[in-house]
């Protein structure tokens, strides 16, 4: 019985959301820890919380590069 | 391509032109207009910040506030006293990237520009050349050393090292600084067309049309995360020109 057609689509698919398991790890260790820092250290939130934004938009990148192969390899 | 072929997808990556203009070079369509309105709304912030009364009334508040926001907050965190000169640049980034994202949420347009590949990619590549620009003025011919080379590493590892500085400086940054404004603004303006349809598309008089209100709580909630997303994004755009252009020219090593 075929339970599943492998096709190209339904490989982006899933291709898309293993890349997007590191990337998911990686914000949520990096906004955690710097919830901490901003909590020990409130005077410091500001660079914290730009440091953060900073670091967020270098792992994001990530998970977008797979949104974007995702719509290319899906042809 | 993939899910936008299905019909009322495939329309937010096809736009005609209007009035006959289609094709043409001069082509005038949604997104131009987009940007016609960011550039109009980005010239009359600094139109309405510039009037230099000691008492700052109306606009002139919430345009000094904008300028006091991007001056502290992105200028100075990221490059500090010598970065002030490149304050206007910044401003205007945040701003007009502020601007042709927030078209997203406003309703009848619905259009983000930066979803559109050209935008991002011309801003990042402007960035690109100014970056540089400001590490050249500032090292002379010594920049592809100070790019190339990071302090402290043996000789042995150049080979390995030089390389990856290369590739990860001069190819990978301006494509994800690309890719990144584009991606995310592709993937908000994807989400909330399909909640649209699944809400339009349940309104039938069928028994499962009670579900309608699902996806239109989806909407409501996913307009408001996309004002977040726009403003974020900018932010995100120009703060990274900001420890681009600063890495480019800093002495400290």
């Amino acid at each position: 019985m075929l339970l599943a057609e492998i096709t190209n689509k339904g490989l982006a698919a899933l291709t898309y959301g293993l890349g997007a398991i590191g990337p998911g790890i990686g914000i949520g260790y990096l906004v955690g820890q710097a919830v901490q820092a901003m909590a020990r250290q409130p005077e410091a939130a500001g660079m914290v919380r730009t440091t953060m934004f900073l670091g967020i938009a270098f792992v994001e990148a990530l998970a977008l590069i797979g949104f974007v192969v995702f719509f290319l390899a899906g042809n | 391509m993939l899910a936008l072929e299905f019909p009322p997808l495939s329309h937010i990556v096809n736009w005609p032109g209007f009035g006959g203009t289609d094709g043409a070079w001069y082509e005038v369509n949604k997104v131009v207009l987009v940007y016609a309105f960011a550039v109009i709304l980005t010239i009359l912030v600094f139109a309405l910040g510039n009037k230099k009364r000691l008492v700052p009334t109306g606009m002139q508040n919430v345009a000094e506030m904008a300028v006091e926001f991007v001056e502290d907050g992105i200028v100075m965190e990221t490059m500090g006293k010598e970065g002030i000169k490149y304050t206007p640049y910044l401003l205007s980034l945040f701003f007009f990237i502020f601007f042709t994202n927030i078209f997203e949420v406003i309703p009848i347009i619905q259009m983000p520009a930066s979803a559109r590949i050209a935008l991002p990619l011309f801003l990042a590549l402007l960035t690109y050349v100014i970056y540089h620009g400001a590490g050249v003025r500032s090292h002379g011919f010594g920049y592809l050393k100070h790019a190339l080379v990071p302090p402290g590493v043996p000789i042995a590892l150049l080979v390995l090292v030089i390389p990856i500085e290369f590739i990860s400086k001069f190819l990978v940054q301006p494509f994800s600084h690309t890719v990144r404004l584009f991606a995310n603004l592709l993937a908000g303006h994807i989400l909330l067309v399909t909640f649209a349809i699944l809400t339009s598309g349940l309104l039938v008089p069928k028994w499962y049309a009670v579900f309608t209100p699902l996806p239109l709580i989806g909407v409501i909630f996913f307009t408001a995360f996309e004002v977040l997303v726009s403003v974020l994004q900018a932010y995100v755009f120009t703060l990274l020109t900001g420890v681009y252009i600063n890495a480019a020219q800093s002495h400290e090593h």
